[in-house]
């Protein structure tokens, strides 16, 4: 007998617009021990599942059909209170946001006693042992000490220890994890994940780990789910799955995972996962608007950042001396050849997004240089000497949902910087000029009439490019420009990117977390943490030999899912060349 | 492609039916009711000239010797005059009507002015932030330490004391509606501020800057149409007090004059004949003052919470 078990679960949302199911008669199960992952993408239903076995379904949702068992008896017939007493006494959750599963305004403490004592019954000193034996089992130092503290004083991956140690204190049989290590780092993402599987196996508690990252599937889970579109395609060992999945949304989503094995020439083109949208190649760019400023490689600088110094104000004082800053970028030095793609790694707050803003010209340096087209961008000091180089240098930012004014139309967002710096001789080019953009990243000119509001997360990062490329810029800084995105639309956007950069000549400064992307997308890499460059080496000699300790570190972390999966994209790539 | 296509083929009605606010709007009798009220009033009071049966502005029209009569239904009223008259002998229905035009249009103008200040001086502090943010909000702290009445009976006592008094009564309205105005701009501010600082800190806004927009492009074209859903919805319940400032202002002879009274003026000139039972000349201006800010706030109430998925 499984541990939870649920049969042709169905959940739906009725609303006005009518019916949507989310999930759609889906049936799975755990067994003590066990590490069951669902994966799938944004939308896909995964969450939903989590959220309808321990009775939180949002409201208008419900449960419409199918049978929750927890050891053998039912339980999604129960009625709320019998649930209340299920939920953090049998079922543990936890889940994304360390910040916000945590009372800001109680202890550690307080916290982890109230839920003992709910559950467990046990008196005030009993309960603050079992509280910070439990601290200690997941791994936070003094715990003593620290279970006096608030959530505020722990640091995000210690957060989500106590968030973990919340979720154990009652000794639960299961416990459902939704999205768990998505907003850590990855360093502490591999601890979190390694703890998660000790606790597993030592307490036999049975684990549904909800993610939409392959990565975590392949380091922890025994048994992966596959959703597609609330429905579920495929369920199997780990192993098989990643390694020889049957279902082809299964194989067209592991082989859109960047590899970090090896740099391909373009990310296989998945035909099964939505609209690719595929470039219509209507528009020469030899000959047409956006071909002009067109440069040819050549190996010399494009741009030179020397002992670049950004400092954020933390504590101000009326006094000069008394001031306390942040040194987010701390004497920075490196430089990027014309035609090649720059990469900047690090984890966050390592200061790779504050270089790219005060590139951009968005922060003031508080020391340093910064040569861009022969001229140091910190001396200039009128606006209208500054727009010639702001016209050769635009930015991609990393989301999508609020880079674009929402109440202007698609058109009026691409046009903007035609208009402003006066690209076009008239109306009437900048709208032919805005149609063919918006063609050449893959949209359609129909999308011109539209909101920002109407298209998809990727949809609307081709737009920001669009609207990036309307300057004619020569050199292009993308911060984080797939980090909000599902794989499978990452894998198009990167090829995007990877197109108009070579069409186009473009030099790039591309900011990344994501080692994998890094390495299929840069020629050359700089390695980053707490607002220090450790090390700049040309991409595949850093993957194959680092230098710095730290980089062999994050090198270390990254995820192993690329050796899984050879034989799938090799079957991929040999049915490509079959056809 | 993804991109649907079908969007033209929908008729107008699908459309409308598909915008969340006036599917809402349709789904809410009160806040229909309080619409229709509202638009009633608004259209009467403005077609006042139109359809109202005197000219109480007009001295051929009007005769002592019709003074005090009571409404139509009461012993001794006078069919003509539906709602009676007041002491000078003008219809009240014809009264209340150009009243409460003047009322609104004191309202609105009052509201709008506040608003632009607010706004302006609000997304301005909200975006560049620095000495000039701490000036302004402190400027709107101590003003909203004071309560706004008292703020907006001062300043119409500066400004009327300044104005030469054959152009007192003239310029009335103008005073009225700038102290109202000047009495209301914190509240926007600090409305605009908060909204601006959040929207600044989006992308879109640094993609404005990466480009070139300078700051004054930047906050027109980007920023004031984002911030303006709450500003809209505190406009709405503004204007509700708008009026009601409006009428506590002439109610204490501060607003405008008897030659061309407001809802307020009408309720201050009924007041003194209110012992000697002439209650209608106060009753019925307060009862479209009550119709009138009630229907408003209604109206705003609805927007607000529309607008803000939080509150439902």
């Amino acid at each position: 007998m499984s541990l939870l078990e649920f049969k042709n679960m169905t959940v739906e949302f009725p609303t006005r617009r009518g019916v949507f199911t989310a999930v759609r008669d889906v049936s799975l199960s755990v067994d003590p021990g066990e590490i069951l992952g669902v994966v799938g993408e944004s939308g896909a239903g995964k969450s939903t599942i989590g959220n309808a076995v321990i009775g939180l379904l949002e409201p208008p949702g419900r449960l419409a059909g199918g049978e929750i068992y927890l050891k053998g008896s039912r339980i999604d017939n129960l009625d709320e209170d019998a649930l209340r007493a299920i939920r953090g006494k049998r079922i543990g959750m936890i889940f994304q946001d360390p910040l916000t599963s945590l009372d800001p305004l109680q202890t550690v403490e307080q916290q982890l006693m109230e839920t003992i004592q709910l559950h467990l019954k046990q008196g005030d000193e009993e309960a603050r042992a079992s509280a910070v034996s439990l601290l200690d089992r997941v791994g936070i130092p003094d715990p003593g000490l620290r279970i006096k503290q608030y959530p505020h004083q722990f640091s995000g991956g210690m957060r989500q220890r106590v968030v973990i140690a919340l979720a154990l204190c009652a000794d639960p049989e299961v416990i459902i994890a939704d999205e768990p290590t998505t907003a850590l780092d990855v360093s502490i993402q591999a601890q979190i994940l390694e703890l998660m599987r000790e606790l597993c196996r030592e307490r036999s508690v049975g684990m549904i780990l909800i993610t939409h990252d392959m990565g975590v599937i392949a380091d922890v889970t025994d048994r992966v789910a596959v959703m597609y579109r609330s429905r579920l395609v495929e369920e199997g060992p780990t192993e098989k799955i990643l390694g020889n999945p049957d279902h082809e949304y299964t194989k067209s989503l592991i082989s859109a995972v960047p590899r970090p094995d090896v740099r391909l020439a373009r990310f296989p083109v998945v035909e099964y996962i939505e609209s690719a949208g595929d470039r219509r190649d209507s528009i020469d760019v030899a000959t047409h608007w956006l071909g002009a400023g067109r440069t040819e490689s050549g190996g010399e600088t494009m741009l030179r950042v020397e002992d670049l110094h950004v400092r954020f104000l933390t504590k101000f004082s009326f006094l000069k001396k008394n001031r306390i800053y942040l040194d987010a970028v701390d004497r920075v030095s490196f430089d990027i050849r014309q035609g090649e793609v720059f990469g900047l790694v690090g984890e966050s707050g390592s200061g790779k997004s504050t270089i790219a803003r005060a590139i951009a010209g968005l922060y003031r340096p508080a020391g340093g240089h910064i040569h861009f087209a022969g001229a140091d961008l910190i001396e200039v000091r009128t606006e209208t000497e500054m727009d010639r180089y702001r016209r050769q240098m635009q930015m991609i930012f990393q989301d999508p949902f609020s880079s674009l004014n929402p109440r202007m139309k698609v058109l009026d967002i691409v046009a903007e910087p035609i208009r402003f710096h006066g690209l076009a001789s008239g109306g009437a080019e900048t709208r032919q000029i805005v149609m063919d953009l918006l063609e050449h990243v893959g949209l359609g000119a129909e999308a011109a009439r539209k909101y920002p509001h109407e298209f998809s997360g990727g949809q609307r990062q081709r737009i920001s490019i669009a609207r990036a490329l309307a300057t004619r810029p020569r050199f292009l800084i993308c911060d984080e420009p797939t980090s909000a995105l599902d794989v499978s639309i990452q894998a198009q956007i990167l090829n995007l990117l990877k197109d108009l950069q070579e069409e186009l000549g473009l030099t790039m400064l591309f900011i990344s977390h994501d080692l994998p992307v890094i390495r299929q997308m840069c020629d050359r890499v700089g390695v980053m943490r707490h607002g220090k460059l450790l090390e700049v080496a040309e991409t595949e000699a850093l993957f194959e030999s680092p230098q710095h300790e730290y980089s062999q570190h994050l090198l270390d972390l990254m995820p192993k899912l690329g050796a899984l999966s050879h034989e799938v994209i090799a079957g991929l790539e040999m049915a490509d060349q079959g056809s | 492609m993804a991109v649907q296509q079908d969007d033209k083929k929908q008729s107008l009605w699908a459309r409308l039916n598909d915008n969340d606010i006036l599917y809402s709007f349709f789904h809410s009798p009160l806040a229909m009711a309080a619409a229709l009220v509202t638009a009633l009033i608004v259209l009467s009071s403005f077609g006042a000239p139109l359809i109202a049966p005197f000219d109480p502005f007009d001295p051929a029209q009007i005769s002592l010797w019709d003074g005090k009569k009571p409404p139509a239904w009461e012993e001794g009223g006078d069919p003509a005059y539906l709602l009676g008259t007041d002491n000078q002998g003008r219809d009240m229905l014809s009264t209340i009507l150009y009243g409460g035009r003047i009322s609104l249009m004191v309202g609105f103008a009052a509201v709008f002015l506040g608003m632009f200040l607010g706004v302006a001086l609000g997304v301005i502090s909200g975006y560049v932030g620095g000495w000039f943010e701490t000036v302004i909000m402190r400027l709107a702290d101590i003003q909203l330490t004071i309560p706004g009445i008292l703020t907006a009976i001062l300043i119409n006592g500066i400004l009327r004391s300044v104005l030469p008094p054959e152009l007192r009564d003239e310029m009335a309205i103008y005073v009225v509606i700038l102290a109202i105005g000047l009495s209301d701009w914190p509240q926007f501010a600090r409305v605009a501020r908060g909204a601006t600082m959040v929207e600044a800190r989006k992308e879109y806004i640094q993609a404005a800057r990466v480009i070139g927009l300078r700051p004054a492009l930047v906050m027109v074209r980007h920023i004031v149409p984002n911030v303006m859903r709450p500003v809209l919805v505190l406009a709405t319940i503004g204007l509700a007090l708008a009026i009601i400032a409006e009428a506590t202002l002439s109610f204490l002879g501060q607003g405008v004059p008897p030659t061309t009274p407001s809802l307020g003026t009408l309720i201050r000139v009924g007041n003194e004949y209110l012992f000697s039972g002439l209650w209608w000349i106060t009753f019925f201006p307060a009862i479209a003052l009550v119709v009138l800010v009630l229907a408003v706030n209604l109206l705003g109430d609805w927007l607000r919470d529309t607008l803000n998925p939080k509150l439902r």
